[in-house]
């Protein structure tokens, strides 16, 4: 007999009962489909990621504000914007590894260009931001020196914001684009850099200021919500950064033995740490799942061995009329393999669909890649194999003529 | 005698079961030889040890003692593997309750036995249909064996033993389960077969199927207590429908 006369017969017993058959390999089924789907959550949340960590630029260093204590008391870090333009400054000017700064405020408002509008981030910078970042534009001009100092109404947008706001062959530049009632006049378009970081506008920051987010209660006419900073070469990170801790100590007048009430972090590392996280949480995860594969390689073993039970006298019959006992357990193993083969595929599809549900349900990013599945359906074949085997060794080693003698 | 070795040959062949340190002796010291073209009734009482003979004669036991030859091959130095492969080849078996497989047609059932000689399903149907031909089953062909009466199961399970061309059909009891009418048309037919040169051996309780085989082999308590060779009176009548 060979493994297509095998298969064969699999497949016309299975269809005899497609109810058990598919009960039989709902583990599979699920557990295969949490793998896939767990990959596919895993590995977009790497890219993601990945993107992010592109996206700050290389050498990096963001400074947000830390603990503030009023009166003896500690303040969540954050609730004062405790950096300023001149801190921006002393960094550029007096750490000479730093080869670019810029501090920014950001909120959201309402961007309108004619009939169309978008909400989006409004960053309030200077050129610098673009320069640490490496952001390049797509066309038009970064913010003049001139429209910096006095407060210019002008506007780069993020690509995704372009998009949004006008239609494809309109071009943006010079065009008047209103936020917050204030109209602007569109000067540069920004190079895409991933959906994540080109949904914003930029406006110069005194601009900002002075027109938009000027009102919020905790920013004062010097203040900035956060600084980042370009180191020239990698070796030079840690150096840069406990160079700036001591200046920004120093200027902002902190006792030694205090804690700062600004921190300074490196974005980049801190994703990467991030990423391994991810890793680790999604290998936990597909482990777990593993374990309903286990589960349904043991559902299948027991329907075998009921069914090798329940088939006692066809199996004598086979090796009566010639069948070997590898005949008979060929049989057997590719029942336990069609169903796990079967499970298997059927599990994809689900974890292919609901790894894109998830996707577009929890606006996630999702990455399905052959590897996942390829494993996936390994994993199928060997548990087939190995939970197939004894049911299918038990079937084979019957003796014909007891076998026959069974109702 | 002649200078090939008889189809079957038994020499001393006893079989001892042993059941919880009991041991029944279903065979005892049995020699007979079969040859080729000869239609043998096996009859003897109800645990008289005629199927544990029949299992040994068809290669599914073997004995505890003494041996059974095949073609002048002793059936116990081959490996189990050769020994199910001369099944499927050379014996074609007939059981008194069909050993149908309920969930195959009947062309699937006659063509089973060539699977395991390793031939496509192509030429597995197309001998499947000559066999069911030869049995007057044909129309029946894609009938499953719970929509065919006792007689016409027999007749696919008869076309089964012969589709690979065996050396000898082993049938036990193969009207045991049939009223008398059917029953002597499965004989008729068994008798129109060895007409063709088929080496039948049937067990029977009958005594008047025994008298129209060419010979009766009679056991009691295991052993062989008459072996006659009849002048030749097979039925008259034609055998296929
Ligand atoms: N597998 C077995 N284990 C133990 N005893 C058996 C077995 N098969 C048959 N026997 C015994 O061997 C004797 C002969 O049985 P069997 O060959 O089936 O007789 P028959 O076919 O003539 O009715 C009986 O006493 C029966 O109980
Ligand atoms: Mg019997």
């Amino acid at each position: 007999m060979t493994m297509l006369q095998g298969f064969q017969i699999a497949l016309h017993a299975l269809r005899l009962n497609p109810l058990r058959s598919f009960l039989t390999m709902l583990g599979i089924v699920i557990g295969v489909a949490s793998i896939v789907t767990v990959f596919a959550i895993g590995s977009g949340a790497q890219l993601r990621l990945q993107e992010q960590i592109r996206s700050i630029g290389a050498n990096v260093l963001m400074i947000t504000p830390g603990a503030v204590y009023q009166g003896g008391v500690r303040l969540k870090d954050g609730s004062k914007l405790t950096m300023t333009e001149s801190d921006v400054q002393a960094i550029l000017e007096q750490i000479p590894e730093i080869q670019a700064a810029a501090g920014s405020i950001a909120g959201t408002a309402q961007v309108i260009h004619e009939s169309k509008n978008w909400n989006t981030t409004i960053n309030g910078t200077t050129t610098g931001h673009f320069m640490v970042r490496d952001w390049q534009l797509a066309s038009g001009r970064y913010f003049s020196g001139a429209e910096e100092a006095a407060a210019g109404k002008v506007v780069i947008l993020g690509s995704t914001v372009a998009r949004e706001l006008f239609a494809p062959g309109d071009d943006p530049i010079g065009a008047q684009i209103r936020i917050m009632k204030v109209p602007l006049e569109v000067v540069g378009v920004l190079d895409r850099k991933g959906p994540a970081q080109d949904d914003v506008a930029f406006v110069p920051l005194a601009t900002a200021k002075l027109r938009f987010l000027g009102s919020a209660s905790n920013i004062n006419r010097d203040s900035v919500a956060y600084i980042i900073a370009k180191v020239a070469a990698d070796g030079q990170m840690a150096g840069a950064r406990s160079e700036i801790e001591n200046l920004l100590r120093q200027r902002h007048r902190i006792p030694s033995g205090q804690e700062d009430d600004f921190k300074v972090q490196d974005p980049a590392a801190a994703m990467e740490a991030q990423q391994g996280a991810i890793r680790t949480v999604a290998l936990l995860l597909v482990a777990i799942a593993s374990v309903s594969l286990l589960v349904g390689g043991i559902s299948i073993m027991n329907v075998m061995i009921v069914s090798v039970t329940e088939r006692t006298r066809e199996i004598g019959i086979r090796r009566a009329l010639g069948g070997r006992m590898r005949d008979i357990r060929l049989q057997f193993l590719c029942e336990a393999l069609v169903l796990c083969l079967l499970g298997g595929a059927i599990g994809v599809g689900g974890g292919v669909t609901l790894s894109m549900t998830v996707a577009r349900m929890a606006g996630w990013i999702t990455s399905i890649d052959g590897q996942a599945i390829g494993l996936s359906l390994v994993f199928s074949i060997a548990t087939g194999l190995i939970f197939g085997f004894y049911p299918a060794h038990k079937a084979s080693k019957l003796s014909p003529i007891e076998a026959l003698k069974t109702e | 005698m002649t200078a090939s070795p008889p189809l079957i040959s038994l020499q001393s062949v006893s079989r001892t079961y042993r059941t919880d340190g009991i041991a029944v002796a279903a065979v005892r010291n049995v020699s007979f030889d079969i040859e080729q073209g000869e239609i043998v009734a096996v009859m003897g009482p109800s645990g008289s040890g005629k199927s544990t003979l029949m299992n040994m004669i068809g290669l599914l036991d073997l004995p505890s003692e003494g041996a059974v030859y095949l073609e002048g091959a002793n059936v116990a130095d081959l490996s189990e593997d050769r020994r199910s492969s001369l099944r499927a080849r050379s014996i074609g078996f007939v059981f008194q309750s069909y050993n149908l497989l309920a969930r195959h047609d009947a062309i699937e059932n006659v063509a089973l036995p060539l699977v395991y000689c390793g031939i496509g399903r192509k030429e597995r149907l197309a001998r499947a249909e000559r066999s069911l031909e030869a049995v007057g089953m044909l129309h029946r062909a894609h009938h499953f064996p719970r929509q065919l009466s006792g007689g016409e199961q027999q007749r696919v399970a008869i076309a089964r033993a012969l589709i690979a061309s065996p050396l000898i059909v082993l049938a036990d009891e193969p009207t045991g389960a049939l009223d008398s009418r059917t029953g002597a048309e499965i004989l008729a037919l068994f008798a129109a077969l060895n007409r063709t040169g088929q080496t039948i051996v049937m067990i029977t309780h009958d005594p008047g199927i025994a008298t129209q085989c060419n010979r009766t082999i009679r056991l009691h308590d295991g052993e062989l207590v008459g072996d006659e060779t009849q002048v030749q009176i097979l039925p008259k009548r034609s055998a296929a429908s």
